[in-house]
């Protein structure tokens, strides 16, 4: 049976934002969903729909054969009904009760047997044992997260709702349990949906993308597509990463590393805990372009390719560069004039290591 | 010193106390949680004994529960007799002369409790009265005490409402402040000043109490 997630909602703030979202994706087998946007774009509003903690003013949600809203017919299932894990951005650990307590607080229908099985069990996947009978406030923020997660899980929810589960955590902590909530949501085969506004975290846990922007749903896609193939021009500016490129490390040493793409081999700056495989990620105004022939840069990438696009956006161009792989590069119109470019002429792009960003991909 | 009137005065107080925890907690969630917008209606009802002469407030509900209204028959066909000047009669009176000692701190406490906890205690399949009980009761903690201790509070030292609906009945609706008015009009101050120090002692020991425990949740309104 496709679990399909379908919802059409419509909600006003007056005076701020209306939200007016169309969304239709299979999330079977269980893929991760990410609503990704800038902050007041409404995707937590979004999410909160999802959870029944809001009220569409119009609008119907359905999530495979269950109908939970449908305003015209002034039917609301509530949040309690909708079996669901939900994960509020600040967690909303409850201080009174210690991490098994909070951890198996939504766990009163089972019996104490199989209570228990299942805190050991979360406890062990998110690697919170020794833990059990703290107090939330003494635990650090990826503790707290991973308590988070656990209890939203240890229901087996139908669908998990993830709102901002990495924001509340400091950047180097983030990176790290940025690649570990990958590595769970793997291994849960729970239909998931994850609010972020981090293109990296889009990307790490993402199989599929929709873009939000002033309420409405812009593009929805696999990352990579999305993030490579904008719809528009909003939605380029809001990811903001003109190539994503799928690749291979092969070896990395003294924090470089070189990663393989379709043949080409390119420098970057390694990251801590990315596996072999990654999204190469390059902005647009990194890349420069350079005229066959000329001289060394202190560039570490120069790639040679032909010129198959160009489209000018106000007073830049974007060019694209066929280089083995697709390459956008954002320059002006003056260097357009100077370079002599046209499509299919001849060129370099050079791309220094450090603006080549290396994400893991979401494996399975 | 009279400690018939003592006893009375206490059970009054503990059974006042009591009723209200049960009256006023879901009167309190009612007031924190509703989005109805005309609220505030019953917000200033609850407030009434705050600023009402307790004299008003003991004539209205000695016509209301005497043989001449409804309510009053009602209960003098069910029970044999009628309700004024009994110790029921006063109970009655004292909670909803007590109504808003407990009512506030409860909805104080309420209001300080974070609403993303109950959303999440909902989105884990928990029942909104199981949620109160599991979540709302222990973080409130400190503010259901601080109603029920004012509440008794309060009860020890009413006169008005006493004088109007219970009379002056020995060992039945004679309290600890009408004995003191008592011993005064016979001119035994002696007597009075004993009795009157101990209700000072008692009131003072249950506000220390309340205020030591927690500064944070009493207010005569919860802050919006």
């Amino acid at each position: 049976m496709a679990t399909t997630l379908s919802l059409n909602c419509r909600k006003t703030f007056p005076g701020r934002l209306t939200i007016d979202a169309q969304l239709e994706l299979p999330l079977d087998p269980p893929r991760v969903l990410i609503l990704f946007g800038p902050s007041g774009s409404g995707k937590t509003t979004l999410l909160r729909c999802l959870a029944g903690l809001e009220q569409p003013e119009e609008g119907t949600i359905r999530f495979g054969l269950d109908l939970w809203v449908d305003v015209a017919r002034h039917h609301f299932v509530s949040p309690q009904a909708r079996h669901l894990g939900y994960m509020p951005q600040d967690y909303a650990l409850f201080p009174t009760h210690t991490v098994t307590g909070n951890i198996e607080y939504g766990l009163s229908e089972l019996s104490q047997d199989e209570r228990r099985t299942r805190v050991s069990e979360v406890l062990a996947l998110l690697q919170l044992q020794g833990l059990e009978q703290a107090k939330p406030r003494q635990l650090s923020g990826g503790q707290q997260q991973r308590v988070a997660l656990a209890r939203a899980i240890a229901r087996r929810p139908q669908l998990l709702l993830l709102d901002e589960p990495l924001s509340a955590l400091d950047a180097p902590t983030r990176g790290a349990l940025c690649s570990e909530l990958r590595s769970v949501l793997t291994r849960l085969k729970i239909p998931t949906v994850v609010v972020t506004h981090d293109w990296t975290e889009a990307l790490t846990l993402g199989d599929h993308i929709a873009v939000m922007s002033e309420g409405k749903i812009l593009q929805v896609g696999v990352p990579q597509a999305v993030f490579s193939r904008p719809a528009n021009e909003t939605v380029a500016q809001i990811v903001g990463v003109e190539t994503v490129i799928q690749g291979q490390v092969s070896e990395s040493e003294n924090g470089i590393a070189t990663v393989h793409v379709k043949g080409t081999a390119i420098t970057a700056l390694a990251v801590e805990g990315v596996g072999s495989s990654v999204y190469v990620c390059v902005r647009a105004e990194d890349v420069v372009l350079e005229q066959a022939g000329s001289g060394m840069t202190s560039a570490r990438n120069h790639l040679p390719g032909l010129v198959s696009d160009m489209v000018p956006q106000g007073v830049m161009v974007q060019v694209t560069i066929d280089c083995g792989f697709p390459l956008t590069a954002t320059i002006t119109r003056g260097a357009v004039e100077d370079l002599r470019l046209v499509p299919g002429a001849s060129v370099i792009a050079a791309i220094k290591a450090g603006a080549v960003h290396l994400v893991p991909r979401l494996a399975g | 010193m009279n400690w018939t009137a003592i006893w009375v005065t206490f059970q009054l107080a503990s059974l006042t106390a009591m009723a209200l925890l049960i009256i006023g907690l879901p009167i309190a969630y009612w007031l924190t949680f509703s989005r109805w917008r005309w609220k505030f209606l019953v917000e200033s009802v609850v407030a009434l004994p705050l600023v009402l002469p307790p004299t008003v407030l003991g004539f209205y509900i000695l016509v209301a529960i005497g043989p001449h209204s409804p309510v009053g028959r009602f209960y003098s066909d069910l029970v044999g007799h009628p309700l004024p000047f009994t110790f029921e009669g006063l109970l009655l009176a004292s909670i909803l002369y007590s109504l808003p000692f407990a009512v506030q701190p409860f909805a104080a406490a309420f209001e300080q409790v974070d609403r993303r906890l109950i959303e999440a205690s909902w989105t884990l399949g928990v029942s909104k009265i199981a949620t109160f009980f599991k979540l709302i009761v222990p973080l409130s903690m400190a503010g259901l005490v601080t109603g029920a201790v004012l509440s008794f509070a309060h009860t020890l030292g009413e006169f008005g409402v006493v004088l109007m609906v219970g009379g002056n009945i020995e060992g039945e609706t004679r309290t600890v402040s009408i004995d003191i008015y008592d011993e005064v009009q016979a001119l035994n101050y002696a007597g009075a000043a004993k009795t009157a120090l101990l209700l000072v002692v008692v009131s003072y020991g249950v506000l220390l109490l309340v205020y030591a425990m927690n500064r944070k949740v009493w207010a005569v309104w919860p802050q919006r």
